[in-house]
């Protein structure tokens, strides 16, 4: 698998708005990789620069090897499916998918049998005629892939494209997007903030956060080990703790909570006296009536939420923190309001640098410039 | 990096801006702004014997404006614009609320009728109401038929039959920013209305009135102003004898030749306009419902 | 029971109403017609003498009304097509693009609309006649393009504000120039806003009684004939033609009714 997107160091600020900061990313091709984030992340930004809707305003953007930013958009191999999907309004549905063919001037007999032939493989067959005003939000939607897939592109992007969606209808575009990626081959960049999306679509997802990628990796690896503070919370449901690395042994760290010492795995990117921040999945948080050895966690059970085959327990620190404990439903429970010691395998939790630890970074950046 | 700046300035916007907002500002500065300084400086000018415009500075033109004559055609062009505007929202107002809330498929048919009207000249039009209110014409003979009046009753040449050719010029524009705002106004907002405990009446003055104001405004604004300027109304229907702002301002500039008076009469109705439309966005008016 | 007896007779008094509103609306139009049809031939034309169609022949060789009429046709024409080109271009330009100075074209924008029409006609004139342009064809069209422009450039950014600018992006994206995809999408798309626009210049051109009034020099504009007549009384051949345009608009309104401008894939 060869590199077919590349950005180096790209930055790009609007007046002094800085919305993406020293970017480098690297798309492998045939790849289906998502850009993750909150709105005002810089993911849609990232998105439009290498299709050619911005200038990045320093650093560089390859598509198979070859700068294009200087390109405009039009002379990119790459197509783009818009979150409004952008669908020209007084064309039909045949002239809106064949307008890309229209362009290359392509035969009109070759248009119209590559037209009716992707119609069909997005199942819109019998549309032809049809005005995008009269077409369901699902229907546009195909519409708009169809217009860029046919174009047969090395690279599309996709801009929220399901955001405008019901739920049930998201969820079917979701598994045929995939479907049509895997058949067609072509490499996706995909741009979501839904992270149930990004996590059952993506081969890799880049997490970013305030211009900057945070993590760039599987689905799984983002989940199991997330790099940052804010992909663990960002990413499904954790539980974090703040505390302070009081020793290390063996790759088992203690460290000091507000509310007592507890142990998790860890790097040797770690030293003794750093703060940082565990993340535990409230599926991997045990608890016990008895203390647990090598953990100083008290709790009290405060609430149990039922939430189909697992239960959520909801118990709160001596200092008032809040934690999330999933249990299978049907086990005995201890009465709300009694006592309990909560505590996880070493292995389960991940130990993360602190934001403090990215303070610096961006410190070092600020003396370079 | 050479190539990096001559794209940028391709894709810089002054030339594309130039060519599109260009044509544009020229017009605007040449037919709009320029006239209007000229007709303000030419208001404060002398003029010779000959009523050649002499440029040389006098405050004659504007002393002369409040000669008792004149303040009486500003009272009486005030007069008439204030009840015409009042008469057009009295109209307007029930006759929008109609045709804007029903239910009939024939909405747009409506709609259209009010406008069709005005495709033909409005000089035809007021002459139609002349040969129609005239001695000889159709209302008088109907009147006399019915024994309400003799063959020689006069209803042209009174401030009346200019308030009513008026009203007739205007009510469209009464109705049109109307008929948007009603139209505008969510259907619920009265079942509310009425689902709380308010009667019609109360409907209309707690929830209607109050969110169709916009348009009772812009209305007003569209009917009052170029009401007082409208001076071809007032010499068909009005014979001369009801007399506006207008009308002097006509007169100075084609049969009096007294241009600089002209001018200061134009300052006047300006200002007012300024004034007028200040009081409008004040009152939350939106000037792009102006525009029709 | 006693609510739909109500409700009855307040749908018939709007009924009612709207008749008498629109009776109002028309009446002046009834005259009109039934004078076009007037056998009188004294002055002022205002005794009904009985039914003829004459007027509708003596129109034709009217020459000088024929030619009022003509240049008032032309006129329209002409100021249309430059107040559309000229609007159109500046609603895309002021909407698209950041430049010093588009707060106050914004604003001089209004001052055509919301100024009394006997005062610009006064301000065109002043300064036609300090410039020592001609009065003649040239002022009247000019004029007319300066009242005019401000309403194309309202309808056409009426259009602008739904316009999703995303799909001249699409257009690039998809392998379409500047230039190509103005004409294939912008130009297209804002078409209805265009048309609108252009129709209501025509319409303000072809009534303009007071500007023109003013700037016309000796060349008569049909509207402007009419006044003149109307010291004299109108003629029935006048009329006739007023009659006959009238037709022509309401066949107009059906025809376009109908559907050729609303497409219906349009709407947004």
């Amino acid at each position: 698998m060869g590199t077919i997107v590349e950005m180096i160091g790209v930055n790009k600020r609007y007046g002094s708005n800085h919305v993406v900061k020293d970017l480098n990313l690297t798309v492998n091709e045939g790849e289906f990789l998502t850009l993750l984030g909150s709105s005002g992340c810089g993911k849609t930004t990232t998105l439009r620069m290498i299709a050619g809707f911005e200038e990045p305003s320093t650093g560089s953007i390859k598509v198979e090897g070859i700068p294009v930013e200087e390109k405009e958009p039009y002379e990119r191999n790459v197509n783009t499916v818009f979150q409004t999907y952008a669908l020209f309004p007084h064309k039909t549905i045949f002239d809106n998918i064949a307008y890309g063919l229209k362009m290359k001037k392509v035969p009109k007999p070759e248009i119209k049998e590559r037209v009716l032939e992707m119609m069909e493989m997005v199942q819109l067959s019998g549309f032809e005629k049809r005005y995008p005003a009269q077409l369901s939000g699902g229907q546009k939607q195909r519409v708009a892939i169809a217009r860029a897939l046919i174009n047969k592109p090395r690279v599309l992007l996709l801009d929220e494209p399901l955001g405008a969606l019901d739920l049930k209808l998201r969820k079917q575009m979701q598994l045929e997007l995939k479907r049509l990626q895997k058949k067609l081959n072509i490499t996706f960049i995909y741009v979501t903030h839904d992270q149930e999306e990004a996590l059952t679509m993506s081969d890799r997802i880049a997490i970013m956060h305030d211009g900057i990628v945070d993590q760039l990796d599987t689905p799984v690896e983002i989940y199991e080990h997330p790099a940052t503070r804010f992909v663990a919370t960002f990413i499904g449901e954790t539980n974090t703790y703040d505390g302070c690395v009081t020793s290390i042994h063996e790759g088992i760290a203690t460290v000091t909570l507000e509310n007592g010492a507890v142990k998790v795995k860890c790097d040797d990117s770690f030293s003794i006296l750093e703060y940082a921040t565990i993340s535990v999945r409230p599926e991997k948080m045990r608890f016990q009536t008895m203390p647990h050895d090598g953990f100083e966690l008290v709790a009290i059970v405060k609430d149990y939420i039922y939430v189909g085959a697992v239960l959520k327990c909801i118990v709160s620190l001596p200092n008032g923190n809040e934690l999330k404990i999933e249990r299978l439903a049907g086990q005995e429970l201890p009465p709300i309001g009694s006592r309990i010691y909560p505590y996880w395998e070493p292995e389960d939790a991940v130990l993360i640098h602190n934001d403090s630890y990215k303070i610096f970074k961006i410190l070092d950046e600020i003396k370079l410039a | 990096m050479s190539g990096k700046t001559s794209k940028h300035e391709f894709r810089s916007n002054t030339l594309p801006a130039l060519v599109t907002v260009g044509p544009v500002a020229l017009l605007l500065l040449f037919l709009v702004v320029a006239p209007l300084i000229l007709v303000a400086v030419m208001s404060f000018c002398k003029t010779d014997e000959y009523y050649n415009v002499v440029y040389e500075f006098t405050a004659a033109n504007y002393t002369k404006l409040l000669s008792v004559e004149y303040v009486k055609i500003y009272a009486r062009s005030l007069l008439i614009s204030f009840v015409t505007t009042f008469i057009c929202v009295l109209i307007g107002y029930p006759f929008a609320y109609i045709i804007a809330r029903t239910k009939s498929k024939k909405k747009k048919l409506l709609y259209m009728l009010v406008i069709i009207p005005f495709w033909t000249n409005s000089l035809i039009r007021i002459y139609g109401w002349r040969s129609f209110l005239g001695n000889n014409g159709w209302l008088v003979k109907l009147l006399t038929l019915m024994h309400l009046a003799d063959g020689s009753a006069e209803l042209l040449y009174k401030t009346g039959t200019t308030i009513l050719g008026m009203v007739y010029c205007f009510v469209p524009f009464m109705v049109l920013p109307l008929y948007t705002a009603i139209e505008k106004l969510d259907g619920s907002l009265l079942e509310a209305s009425s689902d709380l405990g308010a009667r019609p009446l109360r409907t209309l003055i707690e929830v209607i009135l109050p969110l169709t104001s916009g348009g009772i405004f812009s209305g007003c604004i569209m009917v009052f102003i170029p009401c007082l300027g409208y001076f071809f109304v007032s010499n068909i229907l009005g014979g001369g004898n009801t007399d506006m702002i207008g009308n002097l301002i006509e007169r100075q500039f084609k049969s009096a030749n007294n241009w600089p008076l002209g001018a200061a009469l134009s300052i006047i109705l300006i200002l007012l306009t300024i004034l007028l439309v200040k009081i409008y966005q004040k009152l939350g008016g939106d000037m792009d419902s102006l525009g029709v | 029971m006693k609510k739909k007896g109500k409700e009855k007779r307040d749908k018939g008094l709007s009924i009612l109403f709207c008749s008498a509103v629109y009776l109002f609306l028309f009446l002046p139009l009834f005259v009109v017609v039934a004078n076009s049809f007037n056998a009188t031939t004294t002055k002022p034309y205002l005794s009904w003498k009985g039914f003829t169609l004459d007027w509708y022949v003596k129109l034709w060789s009217n020459s000088s009304l024929l030619e009022s009429f003509g240049n008032t046709m032309l006129i329209a024409l002409l100021s249309t097509l430059l107040s559309t080109v000229i609007g159109t271009l500046g609603a895309v330009g002021i909407y698209r693009y950041k430049f010093k100075g588009k707060g106050i074209i914004n604003g001089l924008l209004y001052i055509p609309v919301v100024i009394p029409e006997i005062v610009i006609g006064i301000a065109l004139l002043t300064i036609f006649s300090n410039t020592g342009v001609p009065r003649g064809m040239l002022t009247l069209i000019l004029s007319h393009v300066s009242f005019c422009v401000p309403y194309v450039i309202f309808n056409v950014r009426a259009r602008l504000s739904g316009y999703d600018a995303s799909i001249e992006e699409a257009s690039m994206d998809l392998g379409a120039n500047r230039i190509v995809t103005f004409f294939e999408i912008t130009l297209p798309v804002l078409a209805p806003g265009i048309a609108g626009g252009a129709l209501l210049a025509f319409t303000l051109s072809i009534d303009d009684v007071i500007i023109s009034y003013f700037v016309n020099g000796q060349t008569k504009t049909y509207p402007l004939k009419v006044m003149e007549s109307i010291k004299s009384g109108v003629s029935p051949d006048v009329n006739a033609l007023s009659a006959l345009l009238l037709l022509g608009t309401i066949g107009l309104v059906f025809i376009t009714q109908s559907g050729i401008l609303s497409g219906k894939h349009n709407k947004v």
